[in-house]
């Protein structure tokens, strides 16, 4: 045999770089309600849930894989009764972890556990600012209290604690709030996230799109607080997408950063990718994660810049968005494979504006998370 | 606040050094990021325990690598100054 420039199969195709981060919905139950949930509209049940010892398999591979940071999601995580084995089970094989929860369902004697079980850090959702728009939001009446509550006993302890605070159009006028309540919680990072109409939360546009005017205003707020609080607290942003000319690098670049495994076990490069038609998607832990992050199809699919079409193809941007997010290419266009149409050289940019400006405008009513009790 | 040669800087709780096997570099882990260390970050880090002043530290990594103390203490400010403003390390 000669050697010749053959057509990459899985045998000569070079093995990608490992993922550094996982996301582990380890459940769809959870006590809000949230009308901006980006969960599927269809929730895995309880009954189909992956059990301790498959997740404890799933973190083993993940580490051996090159995972470094494990995310701990849902659904609400605290709805898992074994969340503090978790843990445990996840710092033994060395994964960093951080727990994403709405602090709902925390107790001090919980706490205790989870920190006693090496929990690094805590991510905090914020439904709103104060108890009436923050339980209208979450659907869940006492939330807010019993939030703020979690949050000055991770004080007390001294947990490192993110805020996560999802901006749209009834609250992104009361952002220097947001700031001022991440302070007064003894938060060190803010992140200040525009909401993404993925799963649910597609229901929702006409109800909770912001408007040019405010994310504008919410632009210039962030950049004045993050020099007013540089070394008291790092604030991210993201903004609404369509208000900028070019796409995020959604995931950092499909299957080449991150990764997601649902409540049963399916291994996803992205949160919504089961929108996108064409694609299967395999089962950790009885599919190993390195086999999957490596040889699986899906994760293929769009990896790297070969999938493109014009006029990401010949674009010089190709490396630093890669086309941008492939979920919202085919919700907004019906083509997975097409330029996000964010981007300003996308055919679709105008039509995407007009129809983000139309649902801004809109006075529709919350459509409730349904499913997830 | 301004990391000055009398503070004793230290990394904050949630955030850690660890040897990553599988690339072959060391990281640091930190709510929410990952930074590759490179050979000059680990060996400031390696000095900074929340003890030793930041003259010290300087001190300390001048006469481990032989190098002028103004170099290596503008190379370890900056550094430092950088995790203190993103809160991963704090100066006391």
């Amino acid at each position: 045999m000669t050697e010749t420039a053959l057509a990459p199969s899985a045998a000569s195709r070079p093995a990608p770089p490992p993922p550094l981060a996982m996301l582990a919905e380890l459940t769809h139950r959870c006590p809000l309600a949230c009308p901006y949930c980006s969960n599927p509209l269809e929730l895995t049940r309880k009954a189909a849930e992956l059990d301790t010892t498959q997740w404890t398999e799933i973190f083993a591979q993940a580490a051996e894989l090159g995972v470094l940071q494990l995310h701990l999601s849902g659904g609400e995580p605290l709805s898992r009764r074994d969340l503090e084995p978790l843990v445990r089970a996840a710092r033994a094989v060395d994964l960093y972890v951080n727990l994403i929860t709405s602090g709902i369902g925390l107790t001090e004697r919980r706490l205790d556990a989870l920190e006693a079980a090496g929990l690094d850090h805590v991510q905090l959702s914020l439904q709103g600012v104060d108890a009436d728009s923050a339980d209208e939001i979450g659907g869940y009446r006492g939330g807010f209290v019993r939030k703020m509550q979690a949050a000055r006993w991770l004080a007390a302890r001294g947990i490192p604690l993110t805020l996560n605070a999802v901006m749209h159009r009834r609250n992104l006028d009361r952002l220097e709030a947001t700031i001022a309540l991440a302070v007064e919680m003894g938060a060190r990072r803010l992140e200040v996230a525009t909401v993404q109409f993925h799963g649910w939360a597609s229901l929702n546009r006409a109800a909770l799109m912001p408007t040019r005017a405010q994310s504008e205003r919410a632009a210039a707020v962030v950049r004045e607080a993050r020099a007013r609080l540089k070394g008291v607290l790092a604030i991210d942003y993201v903004p609404a997408d369509h208000h900028a000319d070019f796409p995020k690098a959604c995931m950092g670049g499909w299957g080449s950063t991150g990764l997601n495994v649902t409540p049963d076990g399916t291994v996803l490069p992205c949160h919504a990718a089961q929108t996108l038609p064409g694609l299967r998607f395999e089962r950790a832990p009885a599919t190993p994660l390195g086999r999957i992050w490596c040889d699986s199809p899906a994760f293929q699919a769009y990896r790297g810049t070969d999938w493109m079409q014009a006029p990401c193809r010949t674009c010089e941007r190709k490396t630093k968005d890669f086309g941008g997010c492939r979920c919202q290419a085919m919700a907004m266009t019906g083509d997975p494979a097409a330029t996000d149409p964010v981007c300003i050289r996308s055919p679709h940019r105008e039509a995407l504006t007009a129809r983000a400006e139309r649902d801004a405008g809109g006075t529709a009513a919350l459509v409730y998370r349904e499913g997830c009790g | 606040m301004s990391l000055a040669d009398h503070h004793r800087p230290r990394l904050l709780r949630g955030v850690r050094v660890k040897r990553d096997r599988v690339r072959g570099v060391d990281v640091l882990l930190a709510p929410e990021r990952v930074l590759r260390l490179d050979p000059v970050g680990c060996a400031i880090l390696a000095e900074t325990d929340g003890e030793r002043s930041f003259a010290d530290i300087v001190a300390a990594l001048a006469a481990r690598f032989d190098a002028p103390p103004a170099r290596i203490a503008a190379d370890a400010r900056t550094f430092l100054q950088t995790l203190i403003d993103r809160r991963i390390a704090e100066a006391r």
